[in-house]
């Protein structure tokens, strides 16, 4: 036992070193380097459309990379590719297994995935002949549910489980090229990095990890939250993390909010950060003062999924009540 | 439980012709269960169910209902090889050679579901389709000489060991055990030694890590976000109209892809990042104009043929890496780019297995390159003042309720993006097709006067002593890193200018001779003495450069030079010159390069034309034009 306790003592020294490290580096907060920006001011953002077709509730939503098209997922088992200008269903996806929990638009258009509780991904080929959207691939080697999947290219997919583990897949041969296994708990969502060498994937360990895709490994952890079930690249859940000084910067929190968040989107200059909650309201917050600016209220159940578009004129959210509104 | 005397009463039971031994009543099983444990009958009813779901004990009438009917339904033991504390891996193998017997055995027999499982395995192992056949007549061969009443008791109960452990739809498996979890998350990890090992490691790790003072972070996101909430749509306006407001789509158009005059926001834009101008097409478009006049456009070439592998198709992947090395890292490489010789060691050994990322080293490095020097000439340049000058800067729109109804009306459905960027292929296709062959596109290297005939140096080692002016030759005759070949001649390029063109046809003609070295001792020659004049056919470069795929035919023409050429021309005169037999098209406009070209053409007119000679793009206009 001598020898579990030197070693268990080490172990603590080194985090003492590392929290030592960290608070080294922190020689200003976000407040203080945001004391002199000026305020932004109430956000007002309408409902300018609303997407109806969709049968049950909406689990996920994603914008495609021409900022027009989006692409959301019911568990009524539809997947349904929209012209989000004049609500038009471009293409409505029939699945396989109706309990979806995610889907991804790839960057080039061709491609959308989802998947959830089949276990698999499924990749369908929206550029098929006459108009037929096919599936292409069936992604299946995760033990658990999909909980997330974001496109890297055609060729590539990366998906998070509930079985602790996110792979990067090679879309044409259907095999994992990489499996990023550390997390203790089930993943729940990931979002890659605009320059698509690394990710961050958030699980139910209470912790977030940034992977290096090109190498497989984990280059940083943050945590000690609560079940961290959004991520996105700069922000997560809500709390602001600072990656390159490895701090934690802020928390996005009010009195007034009591319930959880479902999802994020920051705008497209990262001043505001969207947030979707249990309590069918989207909040914006100003992500340098931590203030609330705005709250798009108008759905009448939880909003499950959030997206601002990529050229940042519109955000788009999806509701259990069966309904996707686009702000603006 | 199953002892003849104190275990549960048991009998044969009679089936038809056959007889059953050892069947045993539910009844019974509950009542001996009752007795033993002595609990009351409803415990031992359930211990009953649970060991008839968890397949211990089978029915024998209506089989795929694994309960204990208290009655006098018949249940037998299952033989101890079917237990589940056995644990043996339930394959899915095994349930397909089950099933392809069953379906042997009588055709026809096979449930509704079974069928499904059946059709299923069947696409899923279909490379395996053949072994598991062949296993099941095996089988059911071998089942065939057994005695009739051992058959179909061994039949009874393969038959119940799947109905556990492949329960039919509907039914709940007693089997389940829920998802298939790395860690229990229920359970907190024993603090072994190895525990605090992985801690202490990434622990250290994560302290070696670079850290970032949080001033320089918090003020580069600071920064960010203040730089770009003028962008922003959410924060401020988007000039003519959001078209989301509006229904007018003029903003949109207005920002496309390949738009001639871009907005002034979007030019403004280009100038927060280097990333942010490479990410914008119409700013890439910009910044390869500027590239082309300053004659290093090879290094966005490159950088976007770096991109293309690390996004395209596996299936192309071997040969663009082949192409991008050809085009711009081999020796004597048409368009070479500047890497230092380490960058270009990595990546050549690293072609050998070529893989998505074998260029990422040599790509971060020209990337950085443009992005420290070119980018801030960029924006100094006349071209991208002459962009800023004549980008538009949109009137805001003022629309009137009746004018949005209108545009509400009008909307028109988005063009998907496959079809946009299908629509992009087409055109580039038609301008490469159709286009004059811009040769001073792809002529020019970053280094001054790149003298190729240093390329040819590792094959022309032995001849190194004939061209003192070579000496860097020497160095490993075997084959010499490009890049101090490339180094060397870009330091001494204008000596070995006048130099090496003495020498310089002797040398490949020597070196072709001598052959014997590894990499492409004939293709760099010939293009070697494309290069040196820096003059190459577009065609024969459309092919290389990653857009230009219709063009790829034309490439097969090229043949390597003959080495009847130099006994043909004076040295001294054919010493830069690069012949290549192209098809272009008369009415083509070649650009000549600006200075020495009468040289050059005196050279070609002399060359003549042999049977694989190459001939000079633009020699049968200027040869006529006489000068440029």
């Amino acid at each position: 036992m001598g020898e579990m306790e030197q070693l268990r003592k080490e172990a603590d020294n080194l985090k003492d070193q590392i929290t030592a490290a960290r608070k080294a580096m922190q020689d200003t907060t976000l407040q203080e380097a945001a004391a002199s920006i000026n305020v932004v001011g109430r956000v007002q953002l309408k409902t300018r459309k609303t997407l109806r077709g969709h049968l049950a509730k909406i689990y996920a939503m994603h914008w495609s990379t021409d900022s027009k098209l989006c692409v959301s997922a019911s568990q009524d088992g539809k997947l349904i590719v929209w012209d989000s200008i004049t609500t038009n269903k471009v293409n409505a996806i029939p699945l396989k297994s109706s309990w979806v929990m995610t889907c991804a638009y790839a960057p080039s258009g061709n491609l959308v995935a989802c998947g959830g509780l089949d276990n698999m991904c499924s990749i369908y080929n929206l550029k098929g002949k006459d108009g037929n959207v096919k599936v292409m691939r069936e992604l299946a080697a995760h033990t658990g549910y999909l909980s997330c999947c974001r496109f890297l290219s055609d060729s590539e997919i990366i998906t998070s489980s509930g079985d602790c583990t996110c792979v990067l897949w090679d879309i044409e041969t259907g095999t994992q090229k990489t499996i990023f296994a550390g997390h203790q708990g089930d993943c729940m969502s990931l979002a890659v990095s605009p320059d698509f060498k690394f990710f961050i994937s958030g699980a139910c360990d209470f912790t977030a990890k940034l992977w290096d895709i090109r190498e497989g490994t984990c280059r940083q952890t943050f945590g000690g939250h609560e079940n961290l079930s959004r991520i996105n690249y700069i922000l997560d859940l809500c709390k602001l993390y600072d990656l390159r000084a490895d701090q934690e910067l802020i928390t996005y929190q009010d009195s007034s909010i009591m319930c959880g968040v479902t999802s994020l989107a920051p705008s497209l200059s990262g001043r505001l950060l969207l947030a979707g909650y249990d309590d069918f309201n989207v909040n914006i917050w100003d992500t340098l003062k931590a203030e609330r600016v705005g709250v798009l209220a108008g759905h009448d159940n939880r909003v499950s999924c959030i997206g601002v578009s990529s050229d940042g004129m519109a955000c788009c959210t999806g509701s259990w009540d069966s309904f996707l509104k686009i702000w603006n | 439980m199953q002892d003849p005397c104190t275990g549960v009463k048991s009998q044969p039971l009679r089936l038809v012709i056959t007889t059953i031994p050892h069947a045993i009543t539910g009844e019974d099983i509950v009542s001996w269960l009752a007795d033993r444990f002595q609990t009351g009958t409803q415990e031992a009813r359930h211990l009953g169910s649970m060991l008839v779901a968890l397949g211990y004990i089978y029915p024998l009438q209506n089989h795929k209902r694994l309960v204990i009917k208290p009655d006098a339904s018949l249940y037998r033991f299952q033989t101890p090889y079917f237990w589940p504390t056995q644990q043996l891996p339930v394959e899915d193998t095994d349930y397909a050679i089950y099933l392809a017997k069953k379906n042997i055995r009588k055709k026809g027999i096979l449930e509704v579901y079974e069928q499904e499982q059946y059709n299923h395995l069947h696409k899923w192992m279909n490379h395996k389709w053949d072994f598991i056949v062949m296993q099941a007549k095996e089988q059911y061969r071998a089942a065939k000489e057994r005695k009739k009443p051992d058959r179909v008791v061994f039949e009874c109960q393969e038959r119940a060991y799947w109905v556990v452990h492949r329960p039919p739809p509907g039914t709940v498996s007693a089997m389940d055990y829920g998802l298939d979890r790395r860690v229990d998350p229920n359970v907190d990890e024993t603090k072994t030694p190895d525990f605090y090992e992985r801690i202490m490691i990434f622990t250290q790790q994560s302290i070696m890590r670079p850290r970032v003072k949080s001033s320089v972070s918090i003020g580069a996101m600071v920064k960010y976000c203040s730089t770009y909430s003028g962008h922003d749509p959410f924060l401020s306006k988007c000039l003519p109209s959001n078209p989301w407001l509006t229904d007018d789509v003029t903003y949109w158009k207005q920002n496309l892809h390949n738009v001639e005059i871009p907005t002034k926001m979007r030019v403004e834009r280009w100038t927060f990042s280097f990333r942010e101008l490479l990410s914008d097409p119409r700013g890439r478009d910009d910044f390869r104009l500027f590239l082309k006049k300053e004659f290093s456009g090879e290094n966005l070439a490159f950088w976007e043929g770096c991109e293309d592998l690390k996004w395209g198709t596996a299936a192309t992947m071997k040969e663009k890496a082949e192409q991008i090395y050809k085009t711009f890292l081999a020796r004597g490489a048409p368009r070479w780019i500047n890497i230092d010789g380490k960058t270009m060691e990595i990546t050549v050994s690293g072609l050998k297995h070529p893989h998505r990322y074998v260029l990422d080293a040599a790509q971060t490095h020209i990337y950085m390159l443009m992005k420290k020097d070119s980018y801030g000439r960029y924006l100094k340049s006349p071209v991208f003042k002459e962009t800023t000058k004549k980008a538009v800067c949109p009137e805001e729109h003022k629309f009137t309720e009746t004018q949005l109804e209108h545009n509400a009306k009008n909307r028109r459905p988005s063009v998907s993006p496959i079809v946009l960027w299908q629509q992009e292929q087409e055109q580039k296709a038609k301008m490469a097709a159709s286009a004059p062959v811009d040769i001073t596109q792809l002529c020019r290297f970053t280094t001054p006067v790149p003298h190729l005939a240093v390329y040819s140096g590792f094959s022309d080692s032995p001849s190194t002593d004939t061209s003192p002016s070579l000496p860097f030759l020497t160095q490993s005759p075997a084959c010499p890193s490009p890049i101090s070949v490339a180094l060397d001649s870009t330091s001494a390029s204008e000596r070995r200018l006048e130099a090496s063109e003495a020498e310089g046809d002797r040398n490949p003609d020597c070196g072709a001779s001598v052959g014997g070295n590894t990499c492409r001792p004939r293709m760099p020659l010939s293009l070697r003495r494309l290069l040196r004049r820096g003059c190459t056919p577009s065609s024969m470069f459309a092919s290389l450069s990653p857009k230009c795929h219709s063009a790829a035919g034309t490439s097969s023409r090229i043949q390597p030079i003959s080495r009847e050429d130099p006994s043909q021309a004076p040295p001294r005169q054919v010493g830069n010159f690069f012949q290549i037999k192209v098809d272009i098209p008369p009415e083509c406009r070649i650009y000549p390069i600006e200075s020495e070209d009468e040289d050059e053409e005196r050279r070609a007119a002399s060359r003549g034309v042999g049977a694989k000679e190459i001939i000079c793009p633009w020699e049968s206009l200027t040869s006529q034009n006489g000068t440029s």
